[in-house]
């Protein structure tokens, strides 16, 4: 635990140096494209100091300086398997975008939504030392839960307190400097595969770029694809990329569960490819251009030609109708909606008091979707785009740029992880001296 | 291996990798930083230019070829018609002080006007005796203009190196030789006479009604005053305030005529106590009138 704790400070120290030299990246590394923001703090603009004014009010302080987008390489379901494919991929993202920005940039703040995350809810309970709620109360609640095993291999990538009880009285977002008896806190913990964090550690190491904080897509995505009461109220953005999709629920402004699908729209590709048998750019283009999930009368008249270039001119004069397209592009866009809600059900989404869901990512740009995610996962279906942020060009607004802008957020107004509190002191495993330095300081 | 000769295989038919390389990327990073930037815009720049400079200038015979250049440049534009300097025009100063001028100039016409300093030229002229300003300018034209005020003579000083002329401020304008050469000039004698030239003219002005009978002032263990009248009478005068003494005894003088009297010496040294003494003549010829009169009664 100590070591978690130490990396992710790390990263939380990286962050800090980025806003004091005022220049951050935000590298989103998906399956089918890798976006490169570079952000720039123009001062910090607060708002209130108890976080009452949320992540909307807070877009004001920063700006996109620059932006950039390349196809993505070697990265599958989310994870990367070639990593000097993807590190050459990173490279152009951020090289455009340090172009575009006239500004180096040393800091980044990555996410990627393969690694297969699981959710863990943690609960603890600890009786105060005195009535009154301290800082190190609550280091002390946090350290007091219990950590599930969640194997080997495995690390830990959000581990967010969402709730804090003050003797039966629950639903407190800072207990700190209330009285009570007990403190009992609600924890979210998010575990990733250790191996895909560390390939993609050390493709952005390779690129001569700092981590700064790492993210689950899902997570930041939920970030800026929902709004502020859909996040308050209870919601579930669903991120349909290309490898894989993501899904994350909101409470509270919280995250309460992650979780991802290892379909998506390249799924959809390759399925376009193997049953017309044509090229994977140009099924790719017919999906684009040509694609739908509902099929009308008018579509078996609206021919599409698929063509190809192998020279056989029967061959390359093929065709099909709207309809067939759609007959294949369904069934696969039905499961991946029905692995969602089978996803969603054993998250208990149901028992939220609202059950909006939105749909955004690349993917969920597919005509007609909205009616049939209606279909399978319920009424309170909307299409989601990210919040517009400061200087984000025109064509960094599609719902395909939600976790890079949900990033963005992030990195401005980062929510409390389980390392931003201090360590309890009897956890601590430094020396006497900061101890009694410590002592000093509570006790003076 | 696919993926590597697949690479190859595209370089060769010129598809590039729209990836940078490593190099570039780094490259196009330093670029970016701000040290760099300012250090390839000015810092190499000025470098090269110091660098090709120390090289150039690191033989000697370049160094000596460059300054000879130089001098010969300067030399060259010195030396042209419009700054020469053909002659010297003095004005405001008679024959005998403008003679003394050039002597003590003592230039070589023609000069260049870069080799004149005028203000040292001034400096010589103005330690002349006879000169009070002197004004020195290059005119256009090449002439040397040299414009002087005299002094003017205001008294005659005998000490006991000679007959001097000073002016109202007490400067040593000339020697004289005779007196009778400036005889409308007052006379002041005694040591320390030439730094009260101005009290002396002051004590002129007011001793206007004696008229011819002035001889002179003599000034008195380099403190104060004696107005020497003829006939060895002396006017006896305070350092302090000698003026209003002169005044009360002309007053005096020219009501009871006192100074037309057998007086040697009218002593005004103490202010509330004037003094008068008779000559030995007189003082006899008192002593008879008394021994008359007392006689008599």
């Amino acid at each position: 635990m100590t070591d978690l704790y130490q990396s992710q400070r790390a990263m939380r120290q990286m962050r800090r140096q980025a806003m004091q030299r005022g220049v951050v990246a935000v590298l989103d590394v998906g399956s089918s494209k890798i976006a490169c923001l570079i952000l720039r703090f123009d001062g910090a603009s607060v708002h209130s100091d108890d976080n009452s004014i949320g992540a909307l009010a807070g877009q004001s302080g920063f700006r996109v300086i620059g932006a950039k987008t390349t196809r993505s390489r070697g990265v599958q379901f989310g994870e990367i398997t070639a990593m000097q494919e993807t590190e050459s991929a990173i490279r152009t993202a951020v090289q455009g975008a340090q172009k575009m920005a006239a500004v180096r940039v040393d800091h980044v703040i990555a996410c990627f939504s393969g690694a297969s995350p699981r959710s863990y809810g943690l609960n603890a309970c600890v009786d105060l030392e005195g009535q009154l709620v301290t800082e190190n109360e609550v280091a002390r609640v946090l350290a007091a839960c219990e950590v599930p095993d969640y194997g080997s291999g495995r690390e830990v990538m959000h581990a967010q307190p969402i709730n804090f009880a003050l003797d039966n009285r629950s639903g407190l977002n800072d207990p700190r400097g209330q009285l009570g008896q007990s403190l009992e806190v609600d924890m979210h913990m998010l575990t990733v595969d250790a191996a895909t964090v560390q390939n993609l550690v050390h493709c952005i190491k390779r690129c001569d770029l700092e981590l700064a904080g790492i993210a689950s897509s899902a997570y930041a995505s939920g970030f800026s694809g929902l709004v502020e009461d859909e996040q308050e109220l209870g919601s579930a953005c669903i991120d349909m990329g290309g490898g894989t999709t993501s899904i994350s629920i909101f409470v509270k402004k919280h995250m309460i569960y992650a979780d991802s699908v290892r379909m998506g729209g390249d799924h959809i590709t390759s399925d376009i490819s193997m049953g017309l048998g044509v090229s994977t750019a140009n099924a790719e283009r017919i999906k684009t251009f040509c694609g739908g999930v509902q099929a009308t009368g008018v579509d078996d008249r609206d021919m599409i030609d698929i063509g190809g270039d192998t020279g056989d001119w029967e061959h390359d004069q093929r065709s099909v109708s709207r309809a067939e397209l759609i007959g294949i592009m369904r069934p696969r866009v039905e499961e991946i909606l029905e692995e969602v809600r089978a996803r969603l059900d054993a998250a208990g989404f149901d028992s939220l008091p609202s059950q909006q869901i939105v749909l955004t990512g690349g993917s969920s740009q597919i005509m007609g979707l909205d009616g049939l995610a209606t279909r399978i996962l319920g009424r309170q279906v909307r299409l989601g785009r990210p919040l517009r942020v400061h200087g984000l060009p025109q064509s960094a607004t599609g719902p395909g740029f939600a976790s890079a802008v949900g990033l963005c957020l992030l990195a401005a107004h980062p929510q409390d992880e389980w390392w931003d509190f201090e360590m309890p002191v009897d956890r601590q495993a430094t020396g006497s001296f900061r101890r009694a330095v410590r002592w000093f300081k509570d006790n003076w | 291996m696919r993926a590597l000769i697949g690479r190859m295989q595209r370089a060769k038919t010129g598809k590039s990798d729209p990836a940078p390389s490593r190099l570039k990327y780094r490259i196009q990073r330093w670029m970016l930083t701000p040290g760099i930037r300012m250090g390839l815009r000015f810092g190499v720049p000025v470098c090269l230019v110091l660098a090709a400079g120390g090289t150039y200038m690191s033989s000697q015979e370049r160094r000596d070829m460059l300054m000879e250049r130089y001098v010969e440049l300067r030399h060259s534009i010195e030396q042209r018609p419009e700054f020469m300097v053909n002659a010297m025009a003095i004005d405001g100063a008679v024959p005998v002080v403008g003679e003394d001028i050039r002597e003590v100039v003592s230039l070589d016409f023609p000069i260049s006007s870069f080799d004149l300093d005028l203000p040292e030229l001034r400096a010589r002229i103005m330690e002349l005796d006879p000169v009070k300003t002197a004004e020195v300018r290059i005119r256009p034209g090449g002439i040397l203009q040299v414009d002087v005020t005299e002094r003017t003579p205001a008294a005659v000083w005998r000490s006991s190196a000679g007959l001097a002329l000073l002016d109202e401020t007490g400067a040593h304008v000339a020697e004289l030789g005779q007196r009778s050469l400036k005889p409308t000039l007052p006379l002041l004698a005694g040591e320390g006479a030439n730094d009260h030239v101005a009290e002396a003219l002051q004590l002129v002005a007011v001793a206007r009604p004696l008229g011819p009978r002035l001889r002179g002032f003599a000034r008195i263990g380099e403190r104060r005053w004696d107005v020497v009248l003829d006939r060895d009478q002396r006017i006896l005068l305070p350092s302090d305030r000698p003026v209003q003494a002169l005044e009360r005894v002309i007053a005096v003088s020219e009501v009871q005529d006192l100074l037309e009297r057998d007086v040697a010496v009218v002593d005004m040294r103490l202010n509330a106590r004037p003094t008068v003494r008779m000559s030995e003549d007189a003082v006899e010829n008192w002593w008879k009138i008394k021994e008359l009169n007392g006689s008599g009664q």
